[in-house]
C-alpha cells in the first residue's frame, strides 16, 4: 500500500543542513499495525508528517496505493488528507470553541458534504467511540481520554484507509492511554492501516512490525540505543 | 471538494464568537469611522440644504441687475479715459418694467439715516424701492400696508418700518399714520414688517422702507443700487436675461455696462461650493476608514498566529490554502459588514439627534454616501486583510501542529 524510495528529508537551521530522514526506503502492506520509534531528534515525526503529506521530501518517491503522491499539487494532496488519511495527535488540536459533534464533523465539512448526510456520519463516528452522549460538550468538559476519543472520531469520520498517530497516548494517564491504544487496536483489525510514532517502548512493541529511526536512518529495532 | 458557503460563513461567524473582546473592539473600531463619515457629510449636507432653501426663499425666478461689468473685456477706449460705468437710473428701471417676459420689478436704493420720533432717534438701514419688492422677496406684513403703488418717480412721504424700530420709537404706542422724521424729511409710517421676513442680506426688522424716489431725495443721488426682476416662470429666466442686457445696451449707447445675474447663477456657485465641503469634510472621516482598516489587519494578523495550531489542523484535515484564506477573508467581511452596519444606525442616530436638537439644519446624509461607505469599509476589510489570509495559507503546517 504504501511504498518509501530513497526518502531523503533535510532542512536547514541557522545555516547548518540536517538531514532529518537519510534514504528511507520503506513497504507497508494495506492492513499493516507499524509502530516507529526512536529517541527525540531521530526523525520519526518528520517521516509520519511525509507519510501523512503534510511535509514533502526533499528527494525521492512517495508511492500510495501506487500512484505517486510526491508529484501531487497541493490542492490534490489536500484531498488525499480529506478522504484517504486521518491524523490522531498527541496535543488532541480539537477546537475549543466546537462541540465535540462540530469537531468530528470538520473534515466532512472541508469536503463540502451536505449538513443533511453530515450529521449521520458524525452520530455514527461518536457512537462507535462511545461519545454519542457527550456529542454537545465543548472540548474543555471532556477529561483528556475522552478528547482523544473525540480526535479519533474525527479522523474516522471519512472512514480513510491510513491513520497516523503521533504519541497519542503522551498526554493521557496510563488508563486512558491503554483505552486509547484498544480503540486504535481495534480499528486497525477491521482493516485500517495503523501507523504510529511512539517513543513507549512498550506501546511500541504491541505492533505486529515495529521501525526504528537513528539519526534519520532506519535501524534494527530490538538493539538498545 | 470544497467548503459550502454557508459553513464558511457559519465557520467564520463562529470564530468571531470564540473572541468576543476583540471582534466587539473592532466593530466599535469600524463603527467608528462609518458613523463619523455618516455624520459629518450630514452636516455638510444638512448646511448646503440650508442655504438653498434660504436662497430659494429669495425666489428662483430672480435676476439681479448691477451696474459696472464683472468679467474683463480688454482695453477699451472707456477705460483709457478713466470713465466710471453708467449708472443705472429710475429712467433704467421704468425701462425694465415695460418688458414683456418681466412679471415684476423693483430698484433698490440703500443707504443708511437717522430716524426720529419725538426724543428718541437711532441710525437704520434705509430701503428705498417700489411696491413690487414685497412680492419679490415673499416678504409678509405685520401690519398696515407695504409701499404703494406709485409712478418710480414719485417720491410719497410714507414709509414702512421694521417692527424692531417700531418698538424702539413707539414702545406701546400706536405707529400706523404716525410721523417720523428720517434725515431731513418727515415720513408717514404707513406698515410694519414682521419678523418672519428675514432672509440673507437684509434684516427687515431694522429696517426703514421708503419708495425709491424718496430714498434718492434723501441721499441726494440718481443712482440705483441694484434692480431686481422676476421672470413669469423658471423657463422665461434665459431669455429674460438676453431682454434686460439689450434694453440697457441700448439705453446705454450701446456699451455692456451692467451685469446681470440670475439667482439660479448664485445658487448653483453656492451648491457647488457646498457640496464640495461635504466631499472634504467626508474624506477627513474616511481617514477613520483607512485607521479601522490597519486595525483590521493587525487584529487579523494576531488572530491568525493565535489560532496557528487551528490552522494547523485545518490544513491537516485536507484544507487546501485557497480555502484558509477565504475563511480569514470571510471573517473580514463579516466584520467589516457587521461593523458598518452598525455605524451606519449610529450615524444615522447621529444626524435625527442632529436634526431633533437644531430643528433648522435639514442633516440627511446624502443617500449615495450610505451605498458609498458600505463599499469603502468592505473594501477596506478585504484588502487589509489580503496580507494575513496569505500569511494563514501560507502557513507550514507541520511546525503549527507541533507548537505545544
Amino acid at each position: 500500500m504504501i511504498e518509501l524510495r530513497a526518502i531523503n528529508r533535510s532542512y536547514s537551521v541557522g545555516g547548518q543542513p540536517v538531514r532529518a530522514l537519510d534514504n528511507i526506503d520503506l513497504d507497508i502492506d494495506a492492513g499493516a499495525y507499524l509502530s516507529i520509534m526512536g529517541p527525540s531528534g531521530s526523525g520519526k515525526s518528520t517521516l509520519l508528517n511525509i507519510l501523512g503529506l503534510l511535509d514533502r521530501p526533499s528527494s525521492g518517491h512517495y508511492r500510495l496505493d501506487g500512484h505517486d503522491v510526491t508529484a501531487l499539487s497541493d490542492l490534490e494532496q489536500a484531498q488525499v488528507r480529506n478522504q484517504r488519511i486521518g491524523f490522531v495527535f498527541q496535543m488532541f488540536h480539537l477546537i475549543p470553541r466546537l462541540t465535540a459533534a462540530e469537531n468530528v464533523a470538520l473534515p466532512l465539512l472541508l469536503a463540502g458534504v451536505a449538513p443533511g448526510r453530515r450529521e449521520p456520519l458524525v452520530a455514527k463516528a461518536l457512537q462507535e467511540l462511545d461519545m454519542g452522549d457527550r456529542a454537545h460538550h465543548k472540548p474543555e468538559q471532556l477529561s483528556g481520554g475522552q478528547r482523544q476519543r473525540v480526535a479519533i472520531a474525527r479522523a474516522t469520520v471519512t472512514e480513510p484507509e491510513l491513520l497516523l498517530a503521533d504519541e497519542p497516548t503522551g498526554n493521557l494517564d496510563h488508563h486512558s492511554g491503554q483505552e486509547v491504544i484498544r480503540i486504535l487496536e481495534s480499528l486497525n483489525s477491521r482493516g485500517i492501516t495503523l501507523i504510529m510514532v511512539t517513543h513507549d517502548p512498550e506501546m511500541g512493541r504491541r505492533a505486529s512490525r515495529r521501525i526504528k529511526l537513528v539519526d534519520g536512518r532506519l535501524a534494527d529495532p530490538d538493539v538498545a540505543t | 471538494m470544497s467548503l459550502r458557503s454557508a459553513d464558511t460563513v457559519r465557520y467564520s461567524w463562529g470564530a468571531l464568537r470564540g473572541y468576543p473582546t476583540r471582534t466587539l473592539l473592532m466593530l466599535l473600531a469600524i463603527s467608528v469611522g462609518v458613523a463619523a463619515v455618516v455624520i459629518l457629510t450630514g452636516l455638510g449636507e444638512g448646511a448646503r440644504r440650508y442655504v438653498m432653501g434660504e436662497f430659494a426663499a429669495l425666489g428662483t425666478n430672480l435676476v439681479i441687475i448691477f451696474p459696472g461689468r464683472s468679467e474683463t473685456a480688454g482695453i477699451s477706449p472707456s477705460t483709457l479715459m478713466g470713465e466710471t460705468p453708467r449708472d443705472l437710473t429710475l429712467a433704467d428701471a421704468g425701462a425694465l418694467a415695460r418688458a414683456s417676459r418681466i412679471r415684476r420689478m423693483a430698484p433698490i436704493n440703500v443707504g443708511s439715516a437717522e430716524i426720529s420720533r419725538g426724543g428718541r432717534s437711532r441710525e437704520v438701514v434705509v430701503l428705498g424701492s417700489s411696491h413690487d419688492l414685497l412680492a419679490i422677496r415673499h416678504w409678509k406684513m405685520a401690519q398696515g400696508r407695504f409701499l404703494p403703488h406709485l409712478d418710480l418717480d414719485r417720491a410719497a412721504p410714507v414709509a414702512v418700518i421694521g417692527s424692531k424700530i417700531r418698538a424702539e420709537l413707539f414702545g406701546a404706542e400706536h405707529a400706523l399714520g404716525q410721523w417720523v422724521r428720517l434725515g431731513d424729511r418727515r415720513f408717514r409710517v404707513i406698515g410694519i414688517m414682521g419678523s418672519e421676513g428675514r432672509s440673507i442680506g437684509v434684516d427687515v426688522e431694522e429696517t426703514v422702507m421708503v419708495p425709491v424716489a424718496s430714498a434718492q431725495q434723501l441721499f441726494n443721488t440718481a443712482s440705483l443700487f441694484r434692480i431686481l426682476v422676476e421672470a413669469r416662470s423658471r423657463e422665461a429666466l434665459e431669455p429674460v436675461k438676453q431682454q434686460i442686457t439689450e434694453i440697457l445696451q441700448r439705453r446705454h449707447q450701446g456699451e455692456k455696462d451692467v451685469t446681470v445675474v440670475t439667482q439660479d447663477a448664485v445658487l448653483a456657485t453656492f451648491d457647488e461650493i457646498l457640496g464640495a465641503l461635504t466631499y472634504a469634510v467626508g474624506g477627513i472621516a474616511a481617514i477613520s476608514l483607512a485607521v479601522a482598516g490597519i486595525l483590521i489587519m493587525n487584529v487579523m494578523l494576531v488572530a491568525v498566529s493565535e489560532r496557528t495550531a487551528e490552522i494547523g489542523l485545518l490544513k491537516a484535515l485536507g484544507a487546501p490554502a485557497g480555502q484558509i484564506s477565504r475563511l480569514i477573508l470571510t471573517e473580514a467581511l463579516l466584520l467589516s459588514l457587521g461593523g458598518s452596519l452598525l455605524g451606519l444606525a449610529v450615524g444615522e442616530l447621529g444626524c435625527w439627534l442632529i436634526r431633533h436638537l437644531l430643528p433648522t439644519l435639514p442633516a440627511y446624509p446624502p443617500p449615495w454616501i450610505l451605498t458609498a461607505v458600505l463599499a469603502l469599509t468592505l473594501l477596506t476589510g478585504l484588502s487589509f486583510s489580503l496580507l494575513p489570509a496569505r500569511r494563514a495559507s501560507h502557513m507550514d503546517a507541520v511546525a503549527a501542529l507541533s507548537r505545544r
